[in-house]
């Protein structure tokens, strides 16, 4: 059986048949050529799969493609690139593929930096697992794009 | 500079092997070994797939040899009957869907008629365990200096400690992919790797075709750090296999689960001391054992266990030294390169030890230290005479005052007196790393690198050395451009297409910016002569060369080139393994302050201070982020990444199970280096990529022990682990 | 595969009813796990909810609060009402997975897969939460500490859906939640503890400790009774009456009690006047 969904993706109505065992994030990478989306674990654990659904993050590799009938999903394809300033400068990516992710929610969270009134930019980035910066360069760039001074590597006393 | 393809991979525009499309492709996947030893009695094909839809290959389908070529040729590209470890390559299947693959090589029972393996490498094996020559010893290494025996004898002061140190999984963040397909009659290998070389030289080996007739492209690579060093071989000979047989175009991409459970890991080891020393800490004797488990294949073994001996004695002046290492044969699925290569395991183990001796002798862990650090003029255990003018001690001192290492000591004690459950403590580690191949090793790989002039003017960096996340484009770049120059923009670095690209050698051992980043300075320098400029020539004047030269000669490349050449002075005797190992070395010292939390026995870096000498910092934030993601990998292999083990394979194959740090399990990295050029590399670098994992476990082990006085002596120091310790100490 | 897609609530119950193994699907948080390498889960047939709008929201009434059966975790850690009145179900929900996690998984869901380290099921069982169950048949309560039956098993029909949890509000004079995983972030609970205590009196609820999340009956007398503890070893004959924890592949049995114990003696200690 296949399933008749539409869906809007980053701004654009689409509509499509779908297999039911089909994951979003399948979806979006080996039928609709969006391939910014990464997968690094298949199980939620590691983030590099985060897009936006109905605005908030989440790890298309859990999510269904029938779930997303109806909704708004936005994938990296769609962000501005004005905002990546800060992560080229505090070199918040190396081999990049966490990196989509990361930037999925590193880019949320400076959209919502009322968050940061209860939660910390550590706290909020723990679902995006990255093997090779160390997080300084990640979290450093989150600081900048909120207007606040690096909590990471730069910090207390280097040289 | 800012990284090179930063904007593509902020954008997910960089396209990763299995972002390609490819048309007409099938997905291929690997039967695997259920049992760690045996006869491999039959296979079996489950009728609920429909089998004449699938490819199915097996070692028959080998065209040439049945090996995977690396330093021994011991290991089969697909098992011939006989399996060695669970997770053992036997049988490859294809199907145009991934689904349909994937079922394929679920209904296939491999059935393995049992012999008895050897699982543990610590203890010595029992006769029907024995496969590998007399004893399973992959490989026996030696190192002496001086009269270890005789200084031991007459020691006032004897300090021994047994160390071990588990597997590590190296949880790149893309897993192993490629993808293989004929054009005419060459075979196109493409996908995640760090040596395409490597994979040529083992696809021409078991497919029996030339060089004209193999061609293998690297693709941007998502995170090796070592595991993508030997391993792509075997997933490229599995999809070159599957794709010849199936005359259409083949991808292989691990899922997460597969990736863990059998691909190579970290080697576990065991070391053992025996450390003389004057009542006031000066080292007289180093005797020293170390053991690795290499698993059921020789892979990398024998030069993972040559440069974690090298290492083993750390970077202190010693008259005395003997270590012996043994590389151990198991049933386990085979361990290979991971970033460090031996280092980390004996480096852990004799910083560990350090602290060890100090507690012993009542010495403050710093003076113990101080006192042998190596001077200029002094030699390391293999008789090399160390003379960079680096001040060993200022790199300590520098790691001291940056952590506050003394203030913390006193409010530590403050704080552990004040506090019911909460301890904190700090740690030190000061140690090396070899920068390059070890010994002879880049003389034998005679690396060759070309620099293209353009038509247009622009110049092209020809080299097999990939981008996996540690800067290789963006320092190439700088450099090319530095030399001749030129703005970055009119610098191209080529794709590593083995059809295109000299071999410039592997992407591994921290040599790629010392050691290749100065062949292209002086491929460069030879691009300069053949257009008649001599080296002062810059900028406009070197492009226009450029374009003369083409308009002159229309139609011919215009390449400089260089070859590898040792620097002078080094000498290197393989068969006594004795003199300069290594042309260089970084020196460091790391400071880790934890606090340890008694009642569930968790502990947590709340500080670290990475302080190192690399020679010159070409590119600050490139080289900042090594430092720091090298760090954290570190500590989650001191504090929690574990490979729980059954039958020689790992069992928690998930990133649920198999945990490595997030943002939030570690403090900022602080980061500083001391520079001291180094003559003979790029632009007075040192190899850097490797140095920060050295560190960090003897650093935060040092500070546990600080912290709860109980003391340590194996990682990963989970929880579990700690308590028990803990325990046994009050 | 076979997936029903239901826009209201009595056509998926209609559609359970239907077929009697179907599976609903809400965030999808465990069921997809690996969900390409698990082939046979492939060959079920499932009932999507995530649509069904009217088991989105969460309600309060005077006398308790009410959450949908698709409230998610994201959802409580907005509500600030939630914050101040039920701290722990914040504080748990916090830490749950990572906030992709907590945006989808759903309190209902965390019920229904029974996984006895789950992080949402001890807060709502120390707050004595019901769940609400509904069938074509009708609706039925459960107290969430009489719901789990054995590992995995539960008073959960096939073709029940949990529609509501309903918590009681109370005062509570004493609440703390304590997660210890192997990590700050993103882990699974290798002792997990929910206690409260209020007119109702104390639960102790324990979780990764049993084959099942549970109340543990004789810790909670143990305090009633005001019983004085001297140190955690005082503590563990109770433990080892109410709980049995096992060696698996994140933790041991020895390491779970002796946590277990630790944890509430100093966190009760100041409360219960312990030394
Ligand atoms: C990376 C990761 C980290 C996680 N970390 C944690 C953690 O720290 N702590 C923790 O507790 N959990 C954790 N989880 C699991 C947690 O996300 C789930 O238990 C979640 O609460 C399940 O909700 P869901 O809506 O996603 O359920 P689903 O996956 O949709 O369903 C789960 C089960 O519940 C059933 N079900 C769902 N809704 C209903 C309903 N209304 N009526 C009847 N049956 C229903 C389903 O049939 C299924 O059996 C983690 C999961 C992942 C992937
Ligand atoms: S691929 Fe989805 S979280 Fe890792
Ligand atoms: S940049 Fe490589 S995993 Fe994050």
């Amino acid at each position: 059986m296949t399933l008749s969904i539409g869906f809007t993706l980053n701004g654009k109505a689409v509509s499509m048949e779908a297999d039911p065992a089909e994951r979003l994030l399948d979806t979006l990478r080996y039928r609709l050529g969006l391939t910014g989306t990464k997968e690094g674990c298949g199980e939620g654990e590691c983030g590099a799969c985060t897009v936006y659904l109905d605005g908030l993050p989440v790890n298309s590799c859990l999510v269904p493609t029938y779930q997303v009938r109806g909704a708004r999903v936005e994938t990296i394809e769609a962000l501005d690139p004005v905002q990546l300033g800060p992560f080229l400068e505090q070199g918040a990516t190396q081999c990049g593929a966490c990196t989509p992710g990361v930037v999925m929610t590193a880019l949320w969270i400076s959209a919502h930096p009322e968050l940061l009134e209860t939660h910390t930019v550590r706290e909020l980035m723990a679902g995006n697992l990255c093997r090779c910066t160390g997080y300084d360069g990640i979290v450093d760039a989150v600081a900048t794009t909120i207007g606040e001074v690096g909590e990471g590597g730069r910090g207390k006393g280097e040289a | 500079m800012q990284r090179r393809e930063g904007l593509a991979k902020l954008t997910g525009r960089e396209r990763y092997v299995d972002d390609l499309p490819l048309e007409g492709a099938l997905w291929g996947m690997t039967v695997r070994s259920p049992a760690p030893r045996g006869r491999v009695s039959a296979v079996r094909f489950r009728p609920d797939v429909n089998w004449s839809e699938i490819v199915v290959v097996d070692y028959r389908d080998v065209p040439t040899a049945n090996e995977i070529l690396l330093i021994e040729r011991d290991q089969p590209v697909l098992a011939a009957g006989y399996v060695r470890h669970v997770h053992e390559a036997v049988l490859l299947v294809a199907h145009p869907s991934r689904e349909m693959a994937r079922r394929a090589a679920r209904a296939v029972d491999v059935v393995v008629a049992p012999e008895p393996p050897a699982l543990d490498f610590r203890a010595p094996p029992r006769p029907e365990q024995i496969q590998f020559g007399r004893d399973n010893v992959l490989k026996r290494l030696q190192i002496a200096k001086g009269d270890v025996e005789q200084a031991l004898a007459r020691a006032p002061v004897v300090v021994e400690g047994v160390y071990e140190t588990g597997a590590q999984e190296h949880v790149y963040l893309e897993t192993q992919g490629m993808i293989a397909w004929l054009e005419n009659d060459v075979l196109v290998v493409k996908g995640s790797m760090q040596c395409p070389y490597y994979v040529l030289n083992a696809l021409q080996h078991a497919l029996g075709r030339d060089e004209r007739r193999v061609r293998v492209i690297q693709t941007p690579t998502g995170g090796g750090f070592g595991g993508k060093e030997e391993y792509p071989s075997t997933i490229a000979l599995h999809a070159a296999l599957l794709a010849l047989k199936a005359g259409r175009p083949v991808k292989m991409v691990y899922d997460r689960p597969e990736d863990m459970a059998s691909t190579t890991k970290r080697h576990p080891s065991l070391v053992r001391h025996r450390t003389a020393l004057t009542t006031d800490g000066r080292l007289l004797a180093q005797d020293i054992e170390v053991v690795l488990d290499g698993g059921a294949y020789v892979t990398l073994s024998p030069v993972v266990l040559s440069r974690g001996i090298i290492h083993a004695a750390g970077p202190y002046a010693c008259d005395n030294v003997r270590i012996v290492g043994r590389a151990m044969f198991t049933n386990a699925v085979p361990f290979g390169a991971f970033r460090g290569f031996g280092a980390p395991q004996t480096l852990f183990a004799l910083e560990r030890h350090m602290d060890v001796i100090a507690r012993a002798l009542g010495l403050d862990p710093v003076e113990l230290r101080r006192r042998n650090l190596l001077r200029d003029g002094q030699s390391t255990a293999t008789g090399q005479v160390i003379r960079d003018g680096t001040d060993r001690i200022a790199v300590l001192e520098r790691a001291l005052a940056l952590s506050g290492y003394r203030e913390k000591q006193h409010s530590h004690a403050a704080f552990n007196a004040a506090q019911r459950s909460q301890r904190r403590g700090i740690g030190l580690a000061t140690f090396y790393h070899g920068a390059g191949f070890t010994g002879g090793g880049e003389v034998h790989l005679n690396s060759r690198l070309q620099v293209a002039g353009l038509p247009d003017g622009r110049v092209e960096v020809l080299s097999a050395n990939i981008e996996m996340g540690q800067g290789t484009l963006t320092v190439f770049t700088q450099i090319v451009a530095d030399r001749l120059g030129l703005a970055p923009e009119e610098v191209v670095i080529g794709e590593p297409d083995t059809a295109r690209v000299p071999n410039s050698g592997p992407t591994v051992a921290s040599r790629t910016t010392m050691v290749v980043g100065r062949l292209i300075e002086r491929a460069a320098d030879d691009l300069r002569h053949r257009v008649g400029l001599d080296d002062r020539a810059r900028g406009a004047a070197v492009k226009d060369a450029i374009m003369r030269w083409h308009r002159e000669h229309r139609g011919e490349p215009l390449l400089g080139e260089a070859v590898y050449e040792r620097p002078p002075g080094i000498a290197w005797d393989e068969e006594r393994y004795q003199g300069d190992a290594y042309a260089a070395f970084a020196w460091a010292a790391y400071v880790a302050e934890v606090e340890v939390d008694l009642r569930t026995c968790t502990t947590r870096v709340i500080d670290f201070v990475a302080v190192q000498e690399v020679g010159k910092v070409i590119n600050p934030t490139l080289a900042r982020g090594q430092v720091q993601g090298g760090v954290v990998q570190g500590l989650g292999w001191a504090l929690m990444e574990e490979c729980k083990v059954e039958n020689g394979a790992m069992i928690n194959n998930q990133l649920t199970n198999y945990i490595i740090p997030t943002s939030d399990d570690v403090p900022p990295i602080r980061v500083a280096f001391v520079e001291n050029p180094y003559p003979h590399g790029a632009q007075g670098a040192k190899g850097l990529g490797e140095l920060p994992i050295d560190g960090p476990a003897p650093a935060i082990l040092n500070a546990v022990a600080a912290a709860t006085g109980a003391d340590p002596r194996a990682i990963p120091l989970t929880a579990e682990r700690l308590m028990e310790i803990v325990e046994r100490t009050h | 595969m076979r997936v029903l897609l239901a826009d209201r609530v009595p056509e998926a119950l209609g559609l359970l009813a239907g077929d009697g193994a179907a599976i609903p699907v809400a965030g999808g948080t465990d069921l997809l796990v690996h969900w390409p390498v698990r082939i046979d889960a492939h060959d079920r047939t499932y009932v999507d909810l995530s649509r069904l709008e009217d088991l989105k929201p969460l309600r309060w009434s005077d006398r308790e609060l009410v959450l949908g059966g698709l409230t998610t975790y994201w959802d409580v850690i907005q509500d600030e009402r939630i914050g101040r009145e039920f701290p722990l179900l914040v504080r748990a929900a916090r830490q749950v997975g990572a906030i992709q996690i907590q945006a989808r998984g759903t309190w209902a869901g965390n019920i229904v897969n029974a996984s006895p380290a789950a992080d949402g099921v001890p807060v709502l069982m120390a707050y004595d939460a019901v769940v609400v169950l509904e069938s074509g048949r009708g609706r039925e309560e459960v107290p969430l500490d009489h719901f789990y039956t054995g590992y995995k098993e539960m008073r959960r029909r096939a073709d029940q859906l949990v529609v509501a949890i309903r918590i009681p509000r109370r005062p509570y004079s004493y609440q703390v939640f304590e997660k210890v995983g192997s990590r700050r972030a993103q882990a699974i609970a290798k002792v997990g503890l929910a206690v409260t205590r209020s007119d109702a009196g104390w639960r102790v609820v324990a979780a990764s400790m049993a084959p099942t999340i549970r109340r543990c009956p004789m810790l909670e007398r143990l305090l009633e009774q005001r019983v004085q503890v001297a140190h955690p070893g005082d503590l563990v004959p109770a433990i080892t009456q109410d709980v049995s924890p096992i060696d698996d592949v994140r933790s041991t049995a020895e390491y779970r009690r002796r946590v277990m114990a630790r944890v509430l003696y100093d966190d009760l200690r100041e409360t219960c006047g312990w030394p």
